[in-house]
């Protein structure tokens, strides 16, 4: 039996981790970092996990001590936020490449200056290539069910990478929703016990980790890692084909809302996918055919399978929640175009750079955006891709 | 394990270059890194013991008195740390 609930984002996160009940959690207590370890500090203090809790000094410290937790054997998560993950940069790179299945929970927020610290995606952003699998989350149940299969995703043979599941800062980390659980123990065995091949605490093999790798070496070990990353797709339907046949809910790389005979659509992620679904309802009601494409898995991206789902629609606009200021447009509009392209999908498409500082999303605003696809569907032309909505001017 | 050597093919490497075996830094022979280098002078030596435990790469064999040999060159890279600990004068730095 499934548990109903009502809960916030961060705290269906520490509840998925309370069921995950991993060995070690290093987190930085305080801002930036989440509410989410706070949460799960309790459930440390009363005894109702095996945790090793510990409480590091710095962001840069709390994917340091996942490192070494994770080579000696163990499962190891944090979770942080905006500015705190840019402090953990250097380690994001180290924990991927020595091919560690570290699990966090990335509540998105801007990365400041000037300080802001409100939602929008730049701080996922700026570890898009690091080779960590990434997940995304319209509400707090996704959020949940996707922090329950990342571990079976990232320590999986063919994969063996971290994985980070993102959810909108306040719009879906605060915001109390109602939401269904699993019972701890169903959740519990689902996520299984992890068996790691070689690991640092194993006296019966000695290993070291982390060598110098030299000019001989390093284009082959990234060659691997580029590969894990291609395996992590077929991985990610299997687990989650696993995860429908327990809780009934569906995942794939992506959902196509009312996409099928669509002649616009949208491409966005996380909290906004839920805004424009209320719009595609409301418009599909006067007769307006839109749809919605909405990105679950942005790493490993789905490109080619993005590129099918889109090709039989008129006009399309992607929806970027951070701007990457490079005068061409937004990472998740160059990602899906550049799909396209290589698949030969020929449709005009533009980009909409929206919500930066948590700047608030109304449906008005997905409106204004199908009207204008509306118009691009009819003429076919598109006179400017690198938009912007929201902004003052 | 397959030996893993400079031609091995990606096929071959373990992921994330880990090492299914340990100590083996005595592989990684460092003394070509050196520009300069230690020559122990023994007869200003007193044995007092401060430039072994100082020394980066283990360069300085301890016998079983406990007293020091000359030095390993395969690894010594040359850094200067036993020269400047010696109280004696018994370690000069020379051109390579
Ligand atoms: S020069 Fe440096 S590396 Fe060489 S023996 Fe002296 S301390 Fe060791
Ligand atoms: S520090 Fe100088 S005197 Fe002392 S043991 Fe080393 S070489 Fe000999």
């Amino acid at each position: 039996m499934s548990i109903r609930e009502r809960l916030s984002g961060n705290e269906a996160s520490a509840i998925a981790m309370k069921q995950i009940n991993p060995d070690v959690v290093a987190a930085f207590p305080i801002t930036p970092s989440t509410e989410i370890p706070q949460y799960f500090s309790t459930f440390v203090s009363n005894g109702v996990v095996d945790t090793e809790f510990v409480a590091v000094e710095s962001e840069h410290s709390a994917m340091s001590a996942c490192i070494g937790a994770e080579a000696a054997g163990g499962r190891a998560m944090t979770a942080t936020s905006s500015n705190g993950l840019a402090l953990m940069w250097e380690m994001i790179q180290i924990a991927s490449s020595l091919r560690l299945p570290i699990v966090m929970p990335l509540v998105n927020r801007a990365i400041s200056g000037p300080l802001n610290i409100h939602c929008d995606h730049s701080d996922a952003m700026a570890i898009r290539d690091s080779g960590w699998i990434m997940l995304f989350s319209e509400n707090n149940q996704e959020a949940y069910d996707n922090l329950l299969m990342a571990h079976r995703i990232g320590e999986h043979k063919d994969v063996m990478l971290p994985v980070t599941i993102c959810q909108d800062g306040f719009i879906t980390s605060h915001s109390i929703e109602n939401i269904e659980l699993l019972e701890d123990d169903v959740a519990r065995k689902f996520v299984g016990e992890y068996k790691p091949e070689h690991y640092l605490l194993n006296s019966k093999e000695p290993i070291s980790v982390g060598p110098m790798d030299l000019q001989a070496y390093l284009f082959e070990h990234k060659y691997q890692e580029a590969n894990a990353m291609r395996n992590a797709k077929n991985v990610i339907l299997e687990i989650s084909k696993e995860f429908e046949k327990l809780t009934g809910r569906s995942y794939s790389l992506f959902e196509q809302y009312k996409l099928e005979d669509a002649e616009v659509a949208i491409v966005c992620m996380n909290s906004t996918a839920g805004t424009t679904k209320v719009v595609v309802d409301e418009l599909r009601n006067k007769g307006i055919k839109v749809g919605l494409l909405k990105i679950r898995v942005y790493r490993p991206f789905p490109a080619e399978e993005i590129a099918k789902a889109l090709s039989n629609v008129k006009a399309i606009a992607v929806l970027d929640r951070a701007d990457s200021l490079n005068a061409c447009g937004g990472a998740l509009f160059t990602d899906v175009t550049s799909g396209m392209f290589v698949n030969n999908v020929q449709i005009p498409t533009v980009n909409y750079i929206y919500g930066i500082g948590g700047r608030d999303t109304t449906s008005k605003d997905i409106e204004g955006v199908y009207s204008d696809l509306m118009e691009i569907a009819k003429t076919g032309k598109v006179d400017n891709p690198y938009r912007y909505f929201g902004l003052k001017s | 394990m397959t030996k893993i050597n400079k031609e091995s093919p990606w096929q071959d490497l373990t992921p994330g270059g880990t090492m299914y075996d340990a100590g083996n830094s005595l592989e990684f022979k460092t003394g070509d890194w050196r520009s300069v280098k230690p020559v122990y002078i023994e007869e200003k030596c007193k044995q007092c013991g401060l430039c072994f435990p100082v020394c980066p790469e283990n360069a300085i064999p301890v016998n079983k008195e406990q007293k020091r040999e000359d030095f390993n060159y395969d690894y010594c890279k040359g850094c200067g740390i036993c020269a400047n600990v010696c109280p004696f004068d018994a370690i000069e730095m020379k051109e390579e």
